[in-house]
């Protein structure tokens, strides 16, 4: 194909528009975009560069590679509550109960698996299940009885608290064996080296590939394809930050297993939201769910996938975070676990109005989110002052959520 | 779909509707209606508020069922139980409210519900696909990868218009496509149908403005308190049109009617 093809190419017909080629064209494009609300990453990064700050200067612990680690294990179990948090946001609902679901699920692998002696995979697959069916049931408020899924949802919040209890018993703790799998999943176990490493090169590796083939088959078809010198300086960008990050945590005790499994659940999730017609019927929802209707996608199944999804995953964190603490107590997914989760997703980049936001989100704000209240822990501050800090950046993140918003509707964005 | 775009040609009865009646308890919304549309034709259906154009809409996509009468549609008696049977069938309707995604490009919005492989979704034949429906109604999108919240009034009517195309129908409906356009993109709209009827599909269209009636449709049918009061086509003054709107007495459509009672009781 000829330059000279290029002006007949399918999306390049109409003069008006001004297409943006090249690497100053990407620049111009980031600056045009960020300009008018879409900040994507952008708050993330801000957030992450100033509480490294902050904290390195009040305490250096901050940065150390093994306190790396830590936040790690401790980002993975609200990570997974925050992925299922982003499912229902996507639809413009929320999820109130997903702290209780997890205390539950936590609460339920201490009695099967502890008291009752159930095989450990059992008593996972049991909390999940449990998870899948307190989301069925939100589901059904929401789809039948038209009930605002954040009434059903903070009713949930209460009665999953109650069962919790409930099954705790009149001792209110169960320890988890330090020397099960389970346990040494939730706090020792750590990539091997040469597997981190592999891990930091494969995404920037698979950027490029995707790239090529993509822009193989847009120009088969006729259609402009993205300037390959931007996405190999985009990979060159990703590899060189993550291959630092392994090499950093290194020095230390290295990359946790239970967080690669997070991130590797998110890739899943990312695919599911933006390659399947599921991924595309969410988004549509969110946005109008009138029109999502009348183009023939039935809206209440989608929507108690995403209830029954964000229960789920909400349940497996529960179970992360009690293979974390070596415990099931009254304690787990009390506090401010709710909020942290939800927070997670928003800082993130997940509307609370619906229709925006990406499972990377969750990811990203969770380490943000972790890394406050991590070095608030080091701090040695109370927990009143670190309830107030966390309710706070809430706050502040939605307060950004919706200036964005604001913009991009008069800039002429969704 | 079993029917394709290229065996019916310019002409071909597609929908006829005979005696067609919906009453809904004691009111009758619709009696005893009688409508055809032929391939390639704009038909416009135009009358006072309440006068049943809604209702007859309705019908035809399948969300109301008729209580009486027969419609044909493509030589064969059929009825249309629910809307999705309708569409299947080759009816498509544009409502009022267009129904966009503005969260979702153009592409997302043409596609939804009806996405290419829903397990890896082929975002270059969606495109291409698009793009092609889009230059084949020489429509002025500037991009299809943009949000439909960044788009224009007449451009979203154009989406909305090309996506109910995508199923390829053999009749399309639009409920006041121009009600809320000004005069630039009204002209673009009206273009759009008049080549949307080129490809060979039967436009019904609604509209209160007489002059967009005027500019594109081949016929008129104008309906009055629920009935047919006269079918008109462009030569008809805009008197005419109007009496038989308003159903004043005195309007050419009685005349005629007295006229031909003369001549026949004569």
């Amino acid at each position: 194909m000829t330059d000279g093809n290029n002006s007949q190419q399918l999306d390049r017909a109409d003069t008006r528009v001004r297409h943006d080629e090249g690497i100053s064209g990407a620049i111009r494009e980031f600056i045009d975009r960020t300009r008018s609300g879409d900040l994507g990453m952008l708050p993330v990064l801000a957030g992450l560069v100033l509480i490294s700050v902050v904290f390195t200067s009040l305490n250096p612990v901050f940065l150390a590679p093994n306190n790396l680690a830590n936040l790690l294990f401790d980002a993975s179990a609200v990570g997974f509550i925050a992925l299922g948090i982003i499912f229902v946001l996507l639809l413009g609902e929320i999820d109130l109960s997903v702290g209780s679901m997890s205390g539950l699920a936590s609460a339920m692998i201490g009695v099967l698996w502890v008291k009752t002696g159930l095989p450990l995979p059992l008593a996972i697959l049991g909390a999940m299940a449990a998870g899948a069916f307190v989301g069925l049931l939100f589901g059904l408020l929401r789809n039948r009885f038209e009930m605002p899924s954040f009434v059903a949802t903070l009713a949930g919040l209460l009665t999953l608290l109650g069962l919790q209890l409930y099954i705790l018993g009149p001792t209110g703790s169960i320890n988890l064996p330090f020397t099960s799998p389970l346990v040494r999943f939730g706090q020792l176990m750590i990539l091997p080296a040469w597997l981190s490493y592999t891990l930091a090169i494969l995404p920037g590796l698979l950027l490029i590939y995707g790239g090529i083939v993509a822009a193989k088959r847009r120009n088969e078809a006729n259609l402009s394809s993205a300037n390959l010198s931007v996405t190999v300086i985009k990979a060159l960008i990703i590899t060189a930050v993550l291959v630092f990050a392994v090499y950093y945590l290194e020095q230390g005790r290295g990359v946790p297993w239970m967080f690669a499994i997070f991130t590797l659940v998110v890739v899943c999730a990312e695919y599911a939201l933006t390659r399947t017609k599921w991924g595309r019927s969410m988004f549509a929802i969110g946005g109008n769910a009138e029109a999502a209707r009348r183009s023939g996608i039935n809206v209440d199944s989608i929507r108690m996938s995403a209830f029954v999804l964000c229960s789920t995953f909400a349940a497996l964190g529960g179970v992360f975070s009690s293979a974390r603490l070596a415990s099931a107590s009254i304690q787990a997914g009390t506090g401010d676990v709710n909020l942290n989760a939800i927070a997670a997703a928003v800082i993130g980049g997940t509307s609370l109005f619906g229709g925006r936001g990406s499972a990377w989100s969750a990811l990203l704000g969770v380490l943000v989110i972790m890394a406050i209240s991590n070095g608030l822990t080091l701090l040695n501050l109370s927990s009143s002052l670190r309830f107030m800090i966390t309710g706070g950046v809430l706050a502040f993140a939605v307060i950004v959520d919706s200036i964005a918003r604001r913009s991009r509707a008069s800039h002429g964005r969704a | 779909m079993t029917q394709t775009q290229t065996t019916r040609k310019h002409g071909d009865l597609l929908l006829k509707m005979s005696g067609v009646s919906k009453q809904f308890g004691a009111v009758t919304a619709l009696g005893d209606i009688e409508l055809e549309v032929h391939a390639g034709e704009v038909v416009a259906l135009v009358g006072d508020n309440g006068a049943g154009k809604t209702t007859l809409v309705k019908v035809l996509a399948g969300v109301h069922q008729p209580t009486s009468g027969t419609i044909e549609y493509l030589g064969e008696e059929v009825t249309f139980d629910n809307p999705r049977k309708a569409l299947e069938m080759g009816i498509a309707t544009v409502f009022q409210d267009l129904a966009l995604c503005e969260n979702l490009d153009v592409v997302a919005n043409l596609f939804l519900g009806q996405e290419i492989s829903p397990w890896r979704l082929n975002e270059v034949e969606m495109e291409v696909r698009a793009w092609k429906l889009l230059q084949e109604l020489a429509a002025r999108i500037p991009s299809v990868r943009e949000p439909i919240a960044s788009l224009s009034g007449g451009q979203r009517q154009t989406v909305a218009i090309a996506r109910s195309l995508v199923m390829e129908p053999e009749i399309i409906m639009l409920d006041e496509p121009t009600a809320a356009l000004g005069v630039a993109q009204t002209a673009e709209v009206l273009n759009l149908i008049e080549r949307v009827s080129g490809r060979g599909h039967g436009v019904i269209l609604i509209s209160h403005n007489m002059e967009d009636v005027r500019a594109v449709a081949d016929r008129i049918v104008v309906l009055r308190l629920g009935r047919n009061n006269g079918v008109f086509t462009t030569e008809n003054s805009h008197e005419e049109l109007v009496s038989a709107i308003t159903g004043a007495s005195d309007n050419s459509v009685s005349r005629r009617e007295a006229r031909k009672l003369e001549t026949t009781t004569d």
